[in-house]
């Protein structure tokens, strides 16, 4: 091979290629940066040289003329909020009216014969008496559905909630079968829609509309509590037997305007949790249905006496 | 370059089966074939009306789909068995059927990897498993195996088929057209020099190592898929080690229907005898007493204990709705094997011809009468519903049992003088075994979880399996079948060079690793 050819036709090719595509690439950024930058360009100068920060701005972005600076859209899978729903669920109060399921399936648009908040008969034994006890799903903290999903469509939030992205499950149905508390439904059909439903553009933190071949289930209604208001269910209980609220502000609420600490209300009126010794840390707590005051049911299942 | 054949008779009746068809096979591969695409005609059905054409709902969300993908996995098992634990462990007879297994491998891993993807309800996004993968999903860990295994087990088939593809290519007196090029391409210019032979060698000698526990994982996170949950029934330590002891067991059963299949139809009787039958059923039934005893570690340890979530499902199995397909797996599908592979050997059965009562027409004619006497009885008596031993302890289900029981005595002198009915009987009753055994493991777990299942929708509340669903399993089945004949009729179902070698095999590898010292 001659000594002089020190650019061989290969790496010529290889260079004009790179060249090319670093052109191409360039003009795109250029683009992009002009379109993001637009009217504002003049008032960046202002902002470039540092921001600024203390006590008050913690975890805030504050431009120098003292304006905060709104951050990209949070994505519904990161929750911004400092926060920590919790729910509990008072099962003296409860007199199994189903106005939770109501409530869920009216604000949820869920499609019919699921029932994201389910309200069961139990019986712990042959001697205990019969009780209502609503299931939502638990948002646990160590939750099965999350760990099994192979494709990372079911997530846990900071702020507690479990979600599903109905754009990326592809339908193995692994999390129904590793959830114990049988809170998930699928969509085995396509699902009834309404034209209400089909105008909502896809939430997944509404799982509206609702989609075939991926499963749906209770979200805690993330907008509400957002907004300062209670999930469609405990709002919707007229027994005032849902409290809702933040874990970190230790309060919770119920539809009837009660405010309770939540660490004294689980801690004296006996609060636990389904299931516990699972290890699933569910975020919803249960108070024991003593001395209540409603209709029981008359039937009731029991674990290991199960189709009851 | 024309040579004169240098296949010995018996590789004349081999090569005969690969280039000679008979109406029968046509016939049957056009049945499969047939079989094969009503399934995918039913998977179409599947498609436009989503999975709400099968009988799954929300309670059972798994059925025939999952089912036959362990049962498909499970079978695969038995290439890693024979080629690798037997390979290595120096067992000569495995040679003639060696490659048999092999191909019940590929054939079965094919079919086994396709099911989880009829059962999604998005296979628009079946490449979501590539884009977004958790490595913490055991899904993820079959995809990752199941891959690994059906690349490592073609590799495994193909590499000891080289030196057979190269005697094929220069059988050019027979062998000519498409098939001759096919084989030229496939032999890799096999010419049988010692450094060949010495790389094959070592090639073959690493994948035996490498295929061991790549087969091992395959089943063991298949069960974990199950063994990874909380649910009752499911959630045991033991899982792996029963799973890949359940697969090893129905994968060498399915190894000795397919060398009775294949001595019949392709006239093999030359290089599959009695011993590879009597060798191979041992194998069979070693692993067949170690599965029943991994049985009862399971079920013993849950009812021993009655805890109380797990009561429900064991109630379900052994009392309840379960309970003819509990015991049909485990009397008929695991102890009467066991017992037709040891009984015909016993010399005493030849006695029980003497007895009038155990002479088979009159005793199968008594049972017959008694048997359809007492379906009489208890349909037309209380049907029983709910959760109770009581169906176990009736005197009806004794006396059928008995009868039955008495059946199997009566062949027994019969079955001695054809062991190798025996055994094809034993090994095909734990064929189908493993595949209501699977079904037994996922459909009644799914419908015990710990919340009751209160559903006014009663259809949601059991499982019925559809046509749709019915369909695709006999299509994977006629697929599986229909791969496995047309590998036989591609390459030679027996690995001939194999079974000529005299030398043990790691003779050779040894000759070449002197070779390599002494250069």
């Amino acid at each position: 091979m001659p000594e002089r050819r020190t650019v061989s036709r290969r790496q010529f090719l290889k260079l004009s290629a790179l060249a090319a595509g670093a052109a191409a690439l360039g003009r795109g950024a250029l683009a992009r940066l002009g379109q993001t930058v637009g009217a504002t360009a003049a008032q960046i100068g202002a902002f470039l040289p540092a921001f600024r920060a203390d006590a008050q701005t913690l975890g805030r972005l504050i431009g120098q003329d003292g304006r905060e600076l709104q951050p990209v859209p949070p994505s519904p899978r990161s929750a911004p909020q400092r926060r920590k729903w919790v729910m509990v669920i008072d099962l003296a109060r409860c007199d199994g009216c189903g106005k939770c399921t109501e409530a869920c399936t009216a604000m949820h648009m869920v499609p019919f014969g699921q029932e994201w908040i389910k309200v069961y008969r139990m019986k712990d034994n042959a001697a205990a008496g019969a009780y209502w006890f609503p299931r939502p799903c638990m948002q646990c903290d160590n939750p099965p559905c999350v760990a099994v999903c192979p494709v990372d469509a079911t997530f846990k939030r900071e702020d507690g909630i479990v979600l599903i992205d109905q754009d990326r499950c592809i339908g193995c149905r692994y999390c129904m079968a590793a959830c114990p508390y049988s809170a998930r439904s699928f969509n085995w059909a396509e699902p009834p829609h309404t034209a209400a439903e089909l105008a909502r553009s896809y939430s997944m933190e509404l799982n509206i509309p609702h989609r075939k071949g991926v499963v749906e289930k209770c979200v805690f209604c993330p907008g509400l509590l957002r907004e300062g208001q209670l999930p469609a269910c405990a709002a919707g209980c007229p027994m005032g037997a849902i409290y809702v609220g933040d874990e970190l502000e230790d309060t919770v609420t119920n539809s009837w305007g009660e405010t309770a600490r939540f660490s004294e209300l689980v801690h004296l009126g006996g609060g636990y949790r389904y299931l516990e010794e699972l290890g699933t840390e569910p975020r919803v707590y249960y108070l024991p249905h003593r001395d209540h005051q409603y209709p029981m049911p008359e039937t009731a299942g029991q674990i290991g006496q199960q189709r009851g | 370059m024309e040579t004169p054949s240098r296949f010995q008779p018996q590789e004349r009746t081999l090569l005969r089966s690969l280039l000679h068809s008979g109406l029968p096979f046509y016939l049957w591969v056009a049945g499969l074939g047939g079989l094969f695409l009503w399934g995918i005609r039913a998977y179409t059905v599947q498609l436009q009306e989503g999975l709400a054409a099968t009988g799954m709902r929300d309670y059972v969300s798994w059925g025939l789909y999952i089912t036959n993908f362990v049962f498909f996995i499970g079978i695969s098992h038995v290439g890693a068995l024979m080629s690798a634990i037997l390979r290595i462990s120096g067992a000569a007879w495995r040679r003639p059927v060696t490659r048999m297994a092999e191909a019940i491998t590929f054939s079965s891993l094919f079919f086994g990897a396709l099911m989880p993807i009829v059962d999604l309800g998005r296979p628009d996004r079946i490449l979501h498993l590539l884009f977004f993968p958790r490595i913490q999903s055991p899904i993820v860990w079959d995809f990752v195996c199941i891959f690994t295994y059906l690349i490592g087990s073609t590799i495994f088939l193909y590499l000891p088929m080289i030196p057979d593809l190269a005697l094929l290519r220069d059988e050019r007196s027979q062998v000519r057209g498409w098939r001759h090029k096919l084989y030229s391409i496939l032999a890799l210019g096999w010419r049988g020099t010692p450094d060949q032979r010495g790389s094959l060698e070592r090639a073959m000698s690493l994948m035996a190592v490498l295929i061991i526990p790549i087969a091992v994982s395959v089943h063991t996170v298949v069960s974990w898929i199950f063994g990874m949950t909380l649910r009752p029934g499911w959630n045991s330590t033991i899982f792996g080690p029963y799973f890949v002891m359940g697969a090893l067991v129905s994968g060498a059963a399915s190894v000795v229907v397919a060398m009775a299949a294949f001595r019949r139809f392709y006239h093999l009787e030359e290089y599959i005898t009695l011993k590879h039958f009597r060798n191979m059923a041992l194998l069979v039934l070693a692993l067949d007493l170690i599965y029943i005893y991994f049985n009862i570690a399971e079920y013993l340890t849950v009812g021993y204990k009655m805890e109380e979530a797990e009561r429900g499902l064991l109630y379900t199995l052994v009392g309840g709705e379960y309970a003819l397909a509990f015991w049909l797996v485990q009397i008929g599908g695991l102890l009467l094997p066991a017992l037709l592979f040891i009984l015909p050997e016993v010399g005493a059965v030849e006695r029980i011809r003497r007895v009038p009562l155990l002479r088979p027409r009159p005793l199968a004619a008594a049972a017959s009468i008694s048997l359809a006497a007492m379906v009489l009885l208890v349909t037309q008596g209380p049907t029983q519903t709910g959760v109770d031993f009581g169906s176990l302890g009736s005197s009806v289900s004794w006396a059928v049992a008995l009868l039955l029981a008495l059946l199997v005595i009566s062949t027994l002198p019969a079955l001695r003088a054809h062991r190798i009915l025996a055994y094809v009987l034993g090994a095909g009753l734990i064929v189908i075994q493993a595949w209501l055994k699977r079904y037994l493991i996922i459909v009644p777990t799914l419908l015990n979880p710990y919340l009751p299942i209160q559903d006014p929708r009663i259809e949601w509340t059991t499982y019925i399996p559809t046509w749709v669903e019915w369909s695709i399993t006999l299509g994977a089945m006629a697929g599986f079948a229909l791969l496995y004949t047309l590998f036989s009729k591609l390459f030679p179902i027996v690995s001939i060079w194999e079974t000529r070698e005299e030398e043990p095999v790691p003779a050779i590898a040894h000759q070449a690793r002197q070779r390599e010292v002494e250069a």
